[in-house]
Formats: C-alpha cells, structure tokens, sequence
C-alpha cells in the first residue's frame, strides 16, 4: 500500500475573521495526511479541532498559508470538483424525515448525476457497495429518523463512500454512541483507509481507541501547537503525556495508554496472580489502597488462582475468607 | 417513481379533473351539464346569460383557484426546504406583507390624497392595486434576497423576514388610521383574498406568467434535495449555498408574488400543502414533492373555492376563511395519523 502524503498544510493559519480583528486558533501548521492511513485529531474543547477540519474542507477559508490535496491548492478545485475529492461526515444532525438509507446514500451521488439527481445503474450499484461496505444492507429500505445513533453514523459513512472520494473527513464520529458502537465505527473507519486507500481524518474525544486504532495521532492545542506522530511515537518522546497533564490522569508507559491516577492513603500486601489479583488490586486501588506484591504492610490479602476460589484476608488476629471483592471492600474498610 | 406514487398522482388528477368540473356545475345559478358542454365546445347555442356566466365568471375563477392553489403549494414546499423549517411558508418573510403595503398604499391614500375611493374606479383601479401589490411583494423580496447574501445562518434571516414583515404591518396600520371607512373596507375585503376577483383579460396573464414561473421553479429539485441534508453537507456535495439560497427565495418569492397580487393573501394553502403530500407519499424526494404538492394545491384550491361558492353562501365566503377551516383539520388529521404510523414502526 502507498503510503504517500494526500493531504499537505503549508505554514496553514485557521481562524475566523470578524470585521475588526482576526481571531487566529491554530498557527502555522505544517503536516502531511497520508493515504491508506487512518488520521486521528486529539485536542481538548476548544483546541481548534472543528475549525481545522471546517477549513480543510473548504467551509472556511484559511487565514493563511495553504492547503494542499492530492497534490492541487486547495484553491484551485471549484466546488464541483472538491464533491469528488472530499467526503464529510458531520456532527450536524441530519433532522429528515421520510426519506429511505439508500435514498441518504444514494445523495452522495450528487457530484455525478446529472441536472434532475437521477441514480444511473452505475451509480445505484456503488451504492449498494456503499451500504455493504459499511454492513448496513439490511435496513437500507428504513426511513432515517427510525435509526438509532450509530447506524445513522454508519448511514453518513456510507454517503462519503458513495461520493468516492479519496478523502474522507469526519468530525466527531464517535461521539454519543456506546462503547462497542464506537469500537466498531473506528474498525470500520481503520478498514477503509487500509482496504480503499483512503485518506481518513477525524477528530474524536476518545483518547484510548483512538490510540489503539489510529495509524498517526494529531495532537492539538492552543499552546502548545500540533504535535503528529504515530500513537507510539509521541508515548516514546514523552507528548502523550505531558500533552494531557492534569491531576488524576496519568499514562501508563507499559500499555500506552491513559489510566486514571489514584492517590493513595493506604498500603496493603496483595498476593496471587491472575484476573482476580488484577480485579482485587484494581478494587482497592479505587478506593484509595495501594496493594502491590512485596509491599510491607500490617494487612495481607491473598487471592486464589482458580475461578471462584476464595480472598483470603491475614491480619496478625487472624484470617478471613471472603468470595466477592465487595465483601473484601467492606471488610478492609 | 414507485407504484403507489403513480397512482397517488393519477388520483390527484383525477381529483382535479373532477374539481374542475363541479366547479362549472355548481354555483347560485343552477347550469345543467349538457348546457356547459356545449358552451364550452360551441356545439349549440345556449342562452346568452349562462354562456356568460361560464365564460366571464366561472371559468376564469376556477383556472385562477387552480393556478394559485398550485403556486402557493410550490412556494410553500420551497420555503419549508430551503429554511428547514416546517412552519415556513409562503407568507414568511413578509412578502406577502409587502404585497398587502403596496396594496394599502394605493387604496388607502387614494381616498385620503386623491379624494376618489379606489373601489369606484372599476378596471383601471384594479390593475392598479395588483401593479402596487407586485411592487410591494417584489420590493421586499429583494430586500430579503440582499440580506440572505450578508447573513450566514438560516434562522436570523428567517426573522429578519420577520420583521420585516412587522413593519409592513406597522405601515398599513398607520395608514389605516389617516384613510376613510370606505377604503379601510376595501383594503379589508382585499386581504380576506378571492379567486374572483380575476377577470378574463387580467386571467389570461396571470395564468401565461404562472404557466412560465412553475416550470422554472422544478429547475430547483436538485438543489432542494441537496438542500434537505442541511448547508455543510450540501457543500460539500458541490452546491454553492449561496447562490442555491438566492435561487430558491426568489423563486417562492415571485410565486408568491404574483398570486398575491392577483388573489389576495391567501393564507392556508402554502403550509399546509407540502405537510400533506410529504405524509400521503411517504417522501421527503422533491422529484415526488413537486409535482405531488403543485397537483395538490391545485386540487385543494378548487375544493375550496367550491365550498366558498356552495349554495347559501351565495355571497362567496371568503377564499381564507375556507381554506383554513377545511384545511387545518385535514392536516391535523393527516400528521396525527403519521405520527401513529412512524410509533407502529
């Protein structure tokens, strides 16, 4: 697979302009997208991540510098020709009643149909592509305003597919979904760019799948300017990190991922192995006990191996046994 | 086009047809049926009163209904897609207000000024009112076509509409207050809206100018389908916003225009419309919703006109009154029923 850059921001400025002033959010940028490589953009609120995308998507002029897709100004494409390169799927929801998932799907077809938007055979077969490509063959006949969050998410994504685009821009697709929802729209969206080729950027809030899924992170923020990399890059150099400082989240350099950091007031001795030490340990912790293996302590808790076996609370008065880790809570408590 | 879609259209033609026919037949002097036929075709000689009464009165009414009943359907259906808003209509934006001030204009300071009551001046003072009352609905449109290029969103350009449609209000009020009781009447019958009120000649143009405008207007289905899945999406699939916003208010605007000018605000028709053919079709496609709401406004109109004239209210109720009272419980009923469906799914 060509990994080549599609996407090139040069000294790229993005802002509003309101009659008095500029109000500049993100300062010369300068980054490639690749193609066949699922792009993830991380920013707190306020980071400028929908102004970045609103601008490479041509909803709003750059301030300054440029933008540059599959090798052309961004600036050069007229609007007709940006519909065939650039696919969008928004945070705005769609509020339309009464018209069909293919019917959705098949408007993504616009940029190539002709002055009364009928569907050709061709254009009908890419489609039915679309809607197999995202796994929603099954309710393609179902009126939009009947499906749940995700499928219209998935619904959208089809739309982009159908307007074959080598881009694909996407702002926040995961939001407001459960988590296998989520899960299942990044697989999806990771598949795409591996299997098509495509150039998937998306800004998203969900730090963790986004570190496991996404082949580069773009990390955004007012201050401290773009940091690009992929996920394990920027754990290695030490960006993740400082990037989301703050008290009670820390990263974890063994997994490279975010855990939340406890403060503890207490020790105690945990013994074992396995899911029930990790669940044990994983208890306490939250509830503000440090319990690690070796740990000098007056408490001791050893836990059985085998599914079922028992918590063995020692305390120099004697032992106890416990089977569920609530019952362990309240008795170390 | 799906099966139930062709026979939808086909009854609504039907519909029509029928409409059309009853509203020949039935009025306060009673024609029989082979009577019409032969005025119509010119095959036997009937007497000259009724052959008059069919030429002069009845059929440039019911074209006129029809006419405006389609026009003010297909404005309305523009307005709700391009404003995304299912309370638009053909009279947001205050075009129709703006007709009304033209209106108001010419009626109320031509007693006041001229000293002649406008109602006395036969033909001459009723192309007068419908040049003012084009002026004034054109002017405002224009107004708000300008403003619609300076502002972003969708919702303040809805109520800078409006306003300004308030202040149109304003404005007549105070020229109602400086006019005769003569005039006030006159203004006032004027704004209860008539299909009658066209005669033969001014018909003739009403109809050839509605016959060019609602074509130019099925230009625009693209663009409004385009238009449904909200501004980002739609540029992104390369319509120009701005240019696509401008067509479409402007051409409900002139539709709107001109069927005010020559009828009168009529009130109901432009709402209510698209609501119901978007729950008859099951569709929100407009290659469905045009030619479905330009059929049904058509239909619509001439039911309305025709329980405007029934017998016993030979005086002709006024065309506003009927059309909300027959049409806001037929919608009700529709929507209320569309709501059971979409909990049943």
């Amino acid at each position: 697979m060509n990994h080549s850059p599609s996407i090139r921001l040069i000294d790229l400025s993005t802002g509003y302009t309101t009659p008095k002033r500029q109000i500049v959010i993100a300062n010369r940028i300068n980054a490639t997208i690749n193609q066949g490589e699922l792009t993830c953009l991380l920013g707190a609120n306020g980071a400028g991540k929908s102004t970045l995308l609103r601008t490479l998507s041509g909803f709003q002029p750059p301030l300054a510098g440029e933008i540059q897709l599959m090798g052309k100004s961004l600036k050069a494409y007229s609007d007709k020709q940006l519909a065939r390169v650039i696919g969008v799927v928004l945070t705005d929801k769609c509020e339309i009643r009464n018209m069909s998932v293919m019917e959705l799907v098949g408007l993504g077809r616009s940029p190539y149909t002709g002055f009364w938007g009928t569907l050709g055979e061709t254009d009908r077969e890419i489609v039915h592509q679309a809607l197999a490509r995202v796994k929603i063959e099954r309710f393609a006949r179902r009126m939009i305003q009947t499906l749940s969050d995700g499928e219209r998410q998935k619904v959208m994504i089809a739309k982009a597919l159908a307007q074959e685009t080598p881009i694909i821009f996407l702002d926040e697709p995961t939001a407001f979904l459960d988590f296998p929802s989520k899960v299942e729209i990044m697989q999806l969206l990771h598949e795409l760019s591996r299997g098509m080729g495509k150039t998937v950027f998306m800004s998203t809030h969900d730090l963790e799948l986004a570190l496991q899924i996404a082949d580069k992170i773009w990390l955004m923020d007012r201050e401290k300017g773009l940091r690009v990399g992929t996920p394990e890059d920027l754990a290695l150099d030490g960006a993740l990190d400082h990037f989301f400082e703050r008290e009670g989240v820390a990263f974890d350099e063994e997994t490279g991922l975010f855990r939340i950091d406890h403060t503890f007031q207490r020790v105690v001795r945990l013994e074992g192995e396995g899911s029930r030490y990790a669940m044990a340990r994983k208890a306490l912790a939250r509830n503000g006990i440090q319990a690690e293996r070796g740990l000098d302590a007056s408490l001791t808790i050893r836990c059985g191996a085998t599914p079922g076996a028992p918590f063995t609370i020692i305390t120099p008065d004697g032992e106890k046994e416990v089977r569920t880790i609530e019952e362990l809570l309240r008795l170390v408590d | 086009m799906k099966r139930p879609t062709c026979l939808y259209m086909l009854f609504l033609g039907a519909g029509i047809f029928l409409f059309f026919l009853l509203n020949l037949v039935l009025g306060s002097v009673h024609i029989p049926f082979p009577a019409i036929w032969h005025i119509l075709w010119g095959t036997e000689p009937e007497s000259e009163v009724w052959t008059n009464i069919i030429w002069k009165s009845r059929i440039p009414q019911t074209i006129t209904a029809m006419v405006a009943g389609a026009g003010l359907a297909v404005s309305g259906l523009q307005m709700q897609t391009v404003f995304r808003n299912p309370l638009a209509g053909p009279s947001m934006l205050g075009i129709s207000s703006g007709a009304s001030l033209g209106v108001a204009f010419v009626v109320l300071l031509s007693g006041s000024i001229g000293g002649v009551a406008l109602s006395r001046l036969g033909y001459m003072g009723e192309l007068a009112l419908t040049i003012a009352a084009i002026a004034g609905a054109l002017s405002v449109m224009a107004l708000i076509a300008f403003i619609s290029q300076k502002v972003k969103g969708n919702v303040t350009l809805l109520i800078i509409g409006v306003m300004i449609g308030y202040v149109a209000s304003a404005i007549i009020g105070v020229l109602k207050y400086f006019s005769v009781e003569e005039d006030i009447r006159a203004y006032v019958i004027w704004g209860l809206g008539s299909f009658s009120r066209v005669s033969g000649d001014q018909m003739t143009l009403f109809v050839s100018i509605m016959l060019v405008l609602l074509p130019l207007s099925f230009l625009l289905i693209k663009t409004l389908n385009l238009l449904l899945l909200g501004e980002n999406y739609a540029r992104n699939l390369g319509l120009n916003i701005k240019r696509a916003r401008l067509l479409v208010i402007c051409s409900a605007g002139i539709l709107t225009a001109i069927v005010t000018a020559y009828c009168g605000p009529i009130n109901f028709l432009g709402l209510a419309v698209p609501h119901l053919c978007r729950a008859l079709f099951q569709s929100s496609d407009h290659r469905v919703l045009m030619p479905a709401s330009l059929l049904t406004g058509a239909a619509l109109a001439l039911a309305c006109n025709l329980i405007a004239r029934a017998p016993g209210f030979e005086g002709a109720l006024p065309v506003n009154s009927v059309t909300a009272l027959i049409g806001a419980p037929v919608v009700m009923s529709v929507l209320f029923n569309k709501k059971r469906n979409e909990i049943r799914e």
